[in-house]
């Protein structure tokens, strides 16, 4: 970042801590961007003529005669056409060896949609996955997280879900995603042959850890950009537990009153300030954001990603399934909110039915498991749902699965043909009169 | 001359504002930046500095900018014009913000001032009138919207002018009225109150006992809820607090409804912006946004601006109750609300309370909670305003901070239950949990003794105790197996079942099914009980799984169908052979019958 002549050069710092630096200095607006030896720090706090700056890299190192610059301009980036294709660090600097982007710039984290100006999202997004598309169908315009302990594999189903989803633009914001996991990113996106319509920034676990605070909004900034231009934009962010971390630290170093689980009190407001850039336009564009917020030990509890629960529109949780040795979407904790604005409507008008009694009876079968486990016999029934939940599970809810949305809703009912009566199933009559007819007979 | 000041710091949207000259808690200041005005509101004072806070980002601000101080508190405009507008927190029309974003210090005015309404005087000259007695009416939409007395007035007044009959501007003057000492008093059709002030204007509060129907099952079967009364519902994410919400806000019997959306999802308020202009409203024969007003503050809108937010819309509650109407506000979320004052509080360096939150939560949510409330008006006429919040407990807790201060508070208790939205049993509130204060109130067992059923409240009492029996029963069968119970414990629970599913759950995305008349459901429940009274036989307990089932299955087309449609009645009378097929005692389902 070079300097131009008229920009007042401080050198005299007050106060380092590790993440802020205070000096003298007067003329600077709340939130704009400076440099303190060259390194990019922002405005967090001004008392009189004592401005607090937050150095994103840290403050290792940092002399207090270093040099201050003022930029006079909050946050902004590069955006345009050029970034396609191409990744880069949280500042918006290319990390890919290729040219600088020539473009507008613009300030991130700008400001919200008027909500009476958002259309309501109607848009399904297919994605192959039943344990998406027939339970949690995910609509343009929707935020919704994947729930998963560490050792799961959800980058590689977000990757798998943002090359199936059509999407005119996938942006991929990474916040501390190991160097291993960019790499993975990079090369399924360059093998998929889209790597034109994708634009990464990345943080990974080798930089600073509060850089990553301005992973999300560089992503969404990019996202609002061709949203404008009328695409519907893809934003995947991973992982936001790590975001949130960082978030902690921030608010730590600035003395401030911890909430529950050491998180800073405004946790909930700063996660929804960027989930709800989530949108889907009125005249043509959207945005949808799939996130993924790590949980330690399925513990949905903690803070992170109970504010998280509380803010996006449903969650989808990945978990093993011993009967079948493979990764489901676990259909009793995962919930996409939208699914009820497509289901039945954009999809087949038995959709809504034979997902929940596939569920509801998959419920059963978790019930008839206990019953084995406290050593108990199982009726009939209960033998039946045990039957019915591992074909389920083998036939609609592992991840590997990739098949149409009425392909699905015929499994479901083939499924329970030949597993239950009609009565069992409890669906309304007419349905089963239309769709559910024995096939055999 | 106004009190003026200059910004000397800034954390984030906390302010210092060095002032010169006398300044009030909660009054509202401008920030004059160079191209626009910030609005804010003093939240704590000292020494020769306001401390502020700004319902806007402060991206830019610097120290140095000037401050104007407006001398009033946060006020609500209150006027014809209200009803089906989409209001920001802090009652800016959002309809009128042009672009697709909001743009810092757009502030759009409330109501029109170039609108012309229809006034027709109720007061004569000479007539003696109180701070919210009725001057005249307007009609706007379905409501006759009345013109009062400002509530800021104090004492009596005698009328000396009142306009006559014709077509007014909101600010034109309708009325003169003289006080006690003289003075003449001029009265237009809007007025303005301190959002944080409760308008009493009213003769008395008594107790609510009035049945508020809602067509909710598990809520006016179970745990019914009266105009004017309080009710929350605490849950965690996921088990369809805001499902519910909008289920109560399109069938609930009320003349008008308010719902304020602070600090959800946007695509929450969207839904409601798209639906209830199009949903059909049986009550006035229009559509549903005609009787409603929403105040959204998004979770990605101020944060300063949630807190206000649900007190302008308490606030314009309590003026159309003082019309003699009945309202029916809702509040999503009101943990958010909490959340936005403990942001504050922590800015401000307070020593915490629990969780970090304030130590006044429970205080500031009880006086909420205080502002509903059925009234008798002055002139005798009645209004009730009926206040829902839900509650988002971190970590689905209902120990944290929120919900035990808001259950001290609110008089229905709505648990959403993390279990039953598991297995899509929704609405996922647990009846047994769940409480209405108000099933204890005599006032209230007269009321539905003498207007809805006799037996009403002991169906209540008996229902939940068969869902209490029921679960006893299934964890019994648990611990000891199911042949290591006796049949009849299976029936136990079965039986608690057929409830579970027939009266609790409820399709609220299905057209028949989603809003239950009270008719209806007194029949309903009568004929579930008349099951729960007969005896069944069976050899072994692996029939009566199957049996059940199928009985509730049959009820199950029952709820899908017009009542007493054609197509009702057949599944009627397959019941009644369903039954006849194990009954024991054959003379006791005629008698039921």
């Amino acid at each position: 970042m070079g300097t131009t002549a008229f920009q007042k050069i401080y050198t005299k710092i007050d106060q380092i801590t590790k993440a802020t630096c205070s000096l003298r200095a007067t003329g600077v607006g709340n939130e704009e961007m400076a440099t303190v030896n060259n390194r990019l720090a922002q405005v967090v706090k001004i008392q009189g003529d004592l401005v607090t700056l937050q150095i994103f890299s840290g403050t290792e190192g940092i002399p207090t005669n270093a040099e201050v610059v003022f930029l006079g301009h909050a946050p902004q980036l590069m955006v345009g056409e050029e970034l396609c294709g191409r990744f880069f660090n949280a500042y918006g600097q290319a990390i890919d060896g290729g040219p600088e982007v020539d473009g507008q710039l613009v300030e991130i984290g700008g400001p919200s949609v008027n909500p009476v100006r958002r259309k309501q999202p109607s848009e399904l997004i297919a994605t192959g996955i039943a344990g998406i598309d027939l339970n949690n169908t995910l609509v343009t315009g929707q935020k919704i997280p994947f729930f998963a302990d560490p050792d799961q594999p959800y980058n590689e189903v977000m990757a798998m879900v943002a090359l199936r989803a059509k999407a005119d633009k996938i942006i991929l914001g990474g916040m501390g995603i190991t160097n291993d996991d960019y790499l993975f990113f990079k090369n399924t996106f360059e093998n998929a042959g889209a790597i034109d319509r994708i634009i990464s920034f990345v943080n990974t676990t080798e930089d600073a850890p509060v850089e990553r605070l301005l992973v999300p909004d560089m992503a969404l900034t990019t996202a609002e950009y061709f949203a404008a231009k009328h695409q519907d934009v893809l934003v995947l962010l991973t992982d936001m537990t790590l975001y949130a971390d960082a978030l902690s630290i921030v608010s730590n170093r600035m003395d401030q009153i911890p909430s529950k689980d050491s998180m800073p009190g405004s946790l909930y407001s700063d996660l929804a300030k960027l989930y709800e850039k989530a949108v889907q336009f009125p005249d043509g564009g959207s945005i949808t954001i799939i996130a993924v917020t790590t949980l330690s030990g399925g513990d949905i509890t903690h803070a992170i990603p109970d504010n998280t629960g509380y803010i996006t529109e449903g969650q989808l949780f990945l978990r093993k399934d011993t009967d079948i040795g493979k990764v489901i979407i676990d259909p009793f904790r995962s919930l996409s909110r939208l699914k009820q604005l497509v289901i039945g409507k954009k999809t087949r008008e038995d959709h809504p039915q034979v997902m929940n009694t596939a569920i509801r009876l998959y419920a059963d079968a978790a019930n008839a498991k206990t019953k084995i486990e406290n050593g108990f016999d199982l009726t009939d029934y209960d033998k039946r749902t045990i039957d019915f939940a591992k074909e389920y599970s083998e036939k609609l809810l592992a991840i590997d699965i990739n098949i149409e949305i009425d392909t699905m809703i015929d499994t479901g009912w083939f499924l329970f043909n030949k597993y239950f009566s009609d009565a069992e199933t409890g669906i309304k009559s007419e349905l089963i009169e239309k769709y559910g007819k024995r096939k055999s007979n | 001359m106004s009190t003026k000041g200059k910004v000397v710091g800034i954390i984030s949207n906390l302010v210092t504002v060095a002032v010169d000259g006398p300044v009030m808690q909660n009054e509202i200041c401008y920030i004059n930046m160079s191209d626009v005005k910030l609005m804010a509101e003093i939240i704590r004072i000292g020494e020769n500095n306001a401390y502020i806070q700004v319902f806007e980002s402060t991206r830019g601000l610097k120290i140095g900018t000037k401050v104007e101080f407006t001398g009033h508190m946060l006020e609500a405009t209150l006027g014809p014009g209200i009803l089906s507008k989409n209001f920001d927190g802090l009652q800016h029309d959002l309809d009128k913000m042009e672009g697709v974003f909001l743009k810092k210090g757009d502030y759009t005015p409330a109501l029109e001032d170039d609108k012309l309404w229809e006034f027709t005087p109720l007061a004569k000259v000479g007539d003696e009138v109180l701070p919210g007695s009725w001057l005249g009416e307007v009609k706007e939409n379905w409501i006759q919207h009345k013109i009062m007395v400002p509530f800021s007035f104090s004492g009596t007044f005698i009328v000396k002018e009142v306009s006559a009959k014709g077509e007014y501007k909101i600010n034109d003057t309708i009325a003169v009225i003289t006080s006690e000492n003289g003075d003449e008093r001029k009265v237009s059709m809007v007025q303005k109150w301190p959002v944080k002030i409760p308008i009493k204007a009213y003769k008395e509060k008594p107790r609510p006992f009035n049945f508020m129907e809602t067509g909710i099952r598990v809520i006016d079967s179970l745990n019914p809820i009266v105009e004017g009364g309080t009710g929350f519902i605490p849950g965690p994410f996921g088990t369809g607090k805001t499902v519910l919400q909008h289920s109560l806000s399109k069938q609930a019997e009320a003349d008008m409804i308010i719902v304020a959306a602070c600090g959800e999802r946007a695509n929450e308020v969207v839904e409601i912006f798209a639906e209830f202009p199009e949903i059909d409203d049986p009550r006035t024969g229009r559509k549903l946004m005609e009787r409603t007003t929403i105040i959204a503050n998004t979770s990605n809108m101020p944060v300063a601006a949630r807190e206000a937010s649900v007190y302008t819309a308490m606030t314009i509650a309590e003026y159309y109750r003082s019309m003699g109407l009945k309202i029916l506000l809702l509040a999503d979320s009101t943990s958010r609300w909490a959340q936005a004052l403990r942001e504050m509080s922590n800015r401000m360096e307070e020593l915490p309370g629990p969780d970090a939150f304030p130590m006044d939560l429970p205080a500031i949510i009880s006086n909420f909670y205080a502002r509903a409330g059925y009234v008798s008006l002055n002139n005798g006429v009645s209004g009730s305003v009926t206040f829902i919040g839900t509650v988002s407990p971190a970590g689905g807790n209902l120990k944290e901070p929120v919900t035990e201060a808001t259950k001290k508070a609110a008089r229905c208790f709505y648990a959403l239950s993390q279990n039953r939205a598991d297995r899509k049993r929704y609405p996922a509130i647990d009846a047994v949990d769940s409480y209405s204060k108000y099933i204890e109130y005599p006032e209230f067992i007269k009321y539905m003794k003498e207007n809805i059923s006799t037996d009403w409240v002991d169906n209540i009492l008996l229902a939940k105790n068969i869902l209490i029996r029921g679960h006893e029963a299934y964890e019994q069968i648990n611990i000891l197996g199911d042949d290591g119970v006796p049949i009849e414990y299976h029936q136990i629970f079965w039986k608690s079942e057929i409830i579970d599913f027939v009266i609790l759950q409820q399709d609220a995305f299905d057209k028949v099914d989603a809003s239950t008349p009270i008719e209806r459901q007194r029949y309903m429940m009568n004929k579930v009980l008349g099951v729960y009274k007969m005896q069944f036989e069976f050899d072994s307990f692996e029939e009566v799984n199957p049996y059940y089932k199928r009985i509730i299955n049959v009820f199950k087309q029952m709820n899908y169908s017009e009542f007493h449609s054609d197509k009702f009645k057949k599944f009627e009378d397959e019941l009644q052979i369903l039954i006849k097929e194990r009954a024991v005692v054959e003379e006791l389902i005629n008698k039921t019958y």
